[in-house]
């Protein structure tokens, strides 16, 4: 396959970014779209020029290191996959392909397609967790749990945390990613004591680092690799509503 | 001569591990603040004992090289947890967990830490099911569970095929607790690259910052690795493309001995490799041979497509060798008979090197609908994959490295050979003998990291509460951070023309050919000699661009491909020093008459624990023995 790739380079956070155009004639079919760029790289190096960075480690859709935005889409133009499943199967030969990192304030670039999405885990640590110490907990069946409230959370959990909704959002929003979290403990009984503090304090640490306020727009569910519900949303309004009221 | 003991404790097998903690040593709450301990890695084992010991009132430093803790590879394992509930009451017991471990392991492991580990396996589901893990449920709310490769009872617990996932998140969110309690502090895109001892005890480590290249020093009262495997030496593995195994490398040259290096378990069904631009294999679930037949054509360079090909020109090669268990034989067994048919000339695909695994029969009679309930996401990664719909035609697959049972010499407190390093999860070589069953690599990295180091650890560090807060101005951090600076300046300055990945790629080549799936004295001396010579054109014509102070992947991953091959090397002794074929590691000159590997208990009852004396020394081999008491040695059969 022969390519215009059009990719975004930036030397590092202080410095200004531009799209660097290179022809490159050396993709196959069955690629991802990472070993495309592992092939464009290698051709860079030999040339002595700095190859492009980006994130990756699984390779296998789970760890949510990669993520680009291809051709106007975070993780390109495939359906509920993330970058690294993206095949080049989906591309023609001729095609012109624009590779950017996630933009979004929260999430400044550190170099070329390299994110810092350190935001996400300030967020976390903000109370992204069930108080309990090693070694106090009780039989696993000392607490049952419906099973469709345990499916349900489980969909909220499935989250890899790449950040393709805040990449996706107009308004750089982490509402979905938040809500997930939320929504996972909010269905479990274990997760029903803290609940009231923790989406007080996940939605206030959000608002400090500079994500933008959801307007229900939907692109984050559209693009979530992981399909991940908007009725999430929905669940974090009503926890934090009820927390605001009922303290 | 030898400097082994593994300090079991005395008494009976069941009794250990008690006996054990009641006598531990144990450290004040108002001293363990003022202890200092670091871990590296953040996976299960990692963040599991960095937020146990965060819980403990220890001040931890945890590292890793992601972006953030939640990324490490445990959250890549798909099967499930093995805990002894017995909640089917189908007669699971300890003992029973620990047996089959033993026996999966083709006893080349030590009984008192398997025992341990199959006894702290049901603290580590109540932990993580309080933590909020979402376990799948059964309709009346309890925890359900499935069966494994194996064993004869459903001890698996498991959240769809995302278990690792769900487990790691769990832990992360442990992780976090602390961070925000201030008991740990996280620091992560950073890369260990050398180990620090002063007065013959672990004092710290020099990181690289992988975003501004600075070199730096951390110093603690113990270092705990929990690093992972290193089964990337193959190049294609299904592990994640940056695991590595530098930061046990760089340990292991400190003087901690390295345990059964050649023992590397080949997971049967990953898809194949597809071009020659590949970075990974992905792995199809082992649960798939629960429904899918193995098959390849009856005859050689067949060129029909799959479905073209009558019943009777099909050879079931699995149900044939192993009519008792059929395509359900362990992984090991299993790899090995695909590997003969495509040495064979009957692989297909386009590089002959895969087999069918076949879902027509079970479609057939279970319907479609039945099939994808079952399968269905691991159906729709083979078709993302590879383009093949698996409800049509048959999937290609074919053995992929995958977990490495070899790893850091530990003794019964997980500490390695230098005082003060401890080694947890896949970078140990503890429990998994020669073989590892599945779902029990998260149960033993959690029970490692949450239960058991907590314990040992502190036990450790009671004899340390005097020393106060370890500076970094000492001369011996000094040395390593020169030496490691040193190290760089020369990776970058060879200015060759070859890249990094070109030569992990030929390394990886080499040891899949000769100290992979089958090995033999003429191959393993000859991967030695092509190892020695591709190792020399690595130091003289690598192309690193760009600089030492920034981003720089290329750096990062030459240095793990320089240390590769020197693990390589050692696998490749180990390999050779071993003439009996066991579990994973299959030597062709022991066999039986039908092809199966043919165990040497007689002079390999032992962990082959290797010292490092020097560049270029020949290594000094010390042997734990293994004693069995509490298990009959037997054969491992099934056919």
């Amino acid at each position: 396959m022969k390519l215009t790739l059009k990719i975004w380079r930036q030397k590092n956070a202080d410095a200004k970014g531009k799209f660097v155009t290179y022809d490159f004639d050396g993709a196959s079919p069955d690629m991802s779209f990472l070993e495309m760029l592992d092939a464009l790289n290698t051709k860079l190096i030999k040339a002595r020029i700095d190859p492009v960075a980006f994130d990756h480690d699984c390779r296998e859709g789970i760890c949510g290191a990669c993520g680009m935005y291809i051709n106007g889409h975070p993780h390109g133009p495939g359906k509920a996959i993330t970058t690294c499943h993206l095949s080049m199967r989906e591309f023609k030969d001729g095609d012109t392909i624009y590779v950017e990192p996630w933009r979004a304030k929260a999430f400044p670039v550190v170099k070329d397609l390299i994110v810092d999405r350190t935001a996400f885990d300030k967020i976390q640590i903000a109370g992204g967790f069930i108080s309990t110490n090693v070694g106090s907990a009780p039989d696993s069946h000392a607490l049952p749990v419906e099973k469709s409230k345990a499916d349900e959370a489980f969909n909220s959990a499935v989250c890899i945390g790449c950040g393709a909704c805040v990449a996706a959002c107009k308004n750089a929003s982490a509402m979905l990613f938040v809500s997930a979290k939320i929504a996972q403990f909010a269905l479990l009984p274990q997760g029903r004591i803290e609940a009231k503090e923790r989406v007080q304090a996940m939605v206030k640490k959000m608002d400090e680092l500079g994500f933008g306020n959801c307007s229900n727009t939907g692109a984050c569910e559209a693009e979530c690799p992981k399909e991940i519900s908007l009725v999430n949303i929905a669940r974090l309004n009503r926890e934090f509503y009820c927390a605001k009221v009922s303290p | 001569m030898t400097k082994l003991d593994a300090k079991i404790p005395e008494g009976p097998l069941a009794e250990k591990w008690a006996k054990y903690k009641a006598s531990a040593k144990l450290v004040n709450p108002a001293n363990k603040k003022k202890l200092d301990v670091i871990v590296v890695g953040t996976g299960l084992a990692g963040a599991g004992a960095a937020s146990s010991l965060g819980e403990l009132g220890y001040q931890v430093k945890n590292f890793c090289y992601q972006d953030t803790p939640r990324r490490a590879h445990s959250v890549a394992a798909q099967g499930g947890i093995n805990a002894t509930k017995n909640y089917k009451n189908d007669g699971d017991s300890i003992y029973r967990l620990f047996y089959d471990m033993i026996k999966g392991g083709d006893y080349r492991s030590r009984e008192a830490n398997v025992y341990r580990a199959a006894e702290v396996s049901n603290d580590v589901i109540d932990h993580f099911t309080a933590m909020g893990v979402p376990f799948a449920r059964d309709y009346g709310g309890n925890l359900d569970n499935r069966s494994f490769g194996g064993v004869q009872v459903s001890r698996t617990f498991y959240a769809k095929g995302q278990t690792g996932q769900q487990c790691l998140l769990g832990t992360y969110s442990s992780l976090n607790r602390q961070i925000s309690q201030g008991t740990v502090t996280m620091y992560p895109r950073r890369e260990m690259l050398e180990l620090v001892i002063i007065d013959g005890k672990t004092r710290g480590i020099i990181t690289r910052n992988l975003i501004t290249g600075e070199i730096e020093r951390h110093s603690a009262h113990a270092v705990v690795l929990a690093t992972g495997g290193y089964g990337t030496i193959y190049y294609l593995s299904t592990l994640a493309v940056n695991s590595n195994p530098s930061a046990a490398w760089k340990a292991h040259k400190k003087g901690a001995f390295f345990a059964n290096p050649s023992f590397i378990q080949i997971h049967p069904t990953s898809i194949p490799q597809l071009n020659e631009y590949q970075s990974k294999l992905t792995l199809m679930s082992e649960s798939l041979r629960n429904d899918g037949r193995i098959w390849v054509p009856k005859k050689k360079d067949d060129k029909r497509v799959a479905n073209e090909i009558p019943e009777d020109e099909r050879d079931y090669y699995l149900e044939r060798r192993y009519p008792a268990f059929g395509n359900l034989v362990p992984r090991d067994v299993a790899s090995r008979a695909a590997k003969e048919r495509c040495d064979a000339g009957y692989g297909v695909g386009k590089t002959g090197l895969a087999v069918y695994l076949d879902f027509r029969d079970a479609i057939n009679k279970q319907g479609e609908k039945a099939i994808e309930a079952k399968y269905g996401n691991l159906f729709e990664l083979c078709r993302i994959i590879t383009g093949i719909n698996p409800y049509k035609d048959p999937m290609h697959i074919y053995p992929a490295g995958h977990y490495t049972m070899g790893g850091l010499w530990v003794d019964y407190n997980l500490m390695t050979t230098i005082p003060g390093l401890f080694s947890i999860g896949e970078s140990n070589f503890s429990d998994h003998g020669a073989n590892r069953l599945g779902a029990s690599s998260l149960m033993q990295a959690s029970g490692d990291g949450y239960f058991i180091l907590p314990y040992t650890i502190s036990n450790y560090l009671a004899d340390d509460i005097k020393t106060p807060g370890i500076s970094t101005d000492n001369q011996e951090f000094e040395d390593a951070e020169k030496s490691v600076k040193e190290r760089l300046e020369k990776l970058v300055s060879i200015n060759g023309t070859q890249t990094a990945t070109s030569f992990h790629k030929r390394l990886g080549e080499i040891m899949w050919n000769y100290c992979g799936m089958s090995r033999n004295e003429e191959g393993l001396k000859k991967a030695k000699q092509m190892l020695k010579e591709l190792k020399e054109e690595f130091w003289t014509d690598l192309i690193i661009p760009g600089d030492l102070n920034s981003v720089n992947q290329e750096l990062e991953k030459a240095g793990r491909v320089a240390d590769y091959f020197e693990v390589a090397d050692l696998m490749v002794d180990d390999a050779l020093n071993r003439t009996e074929s066991c579990g994973a590691h299959y030597r062709e000159e022991s066999q039986t008459p039908e092809g199966e590997a043919l165990r040497d208990d007689k002079n390999f009852s032992y962990v082959a624990a290797w010292e490092y004396t020097g560049e270029s020394k020949p290594y000094i081999l010390h042997k734990e023995e293994l004693k069995f008491v509490d298990v009959e040695v037997k054969e491992r059969s099934y056919k």
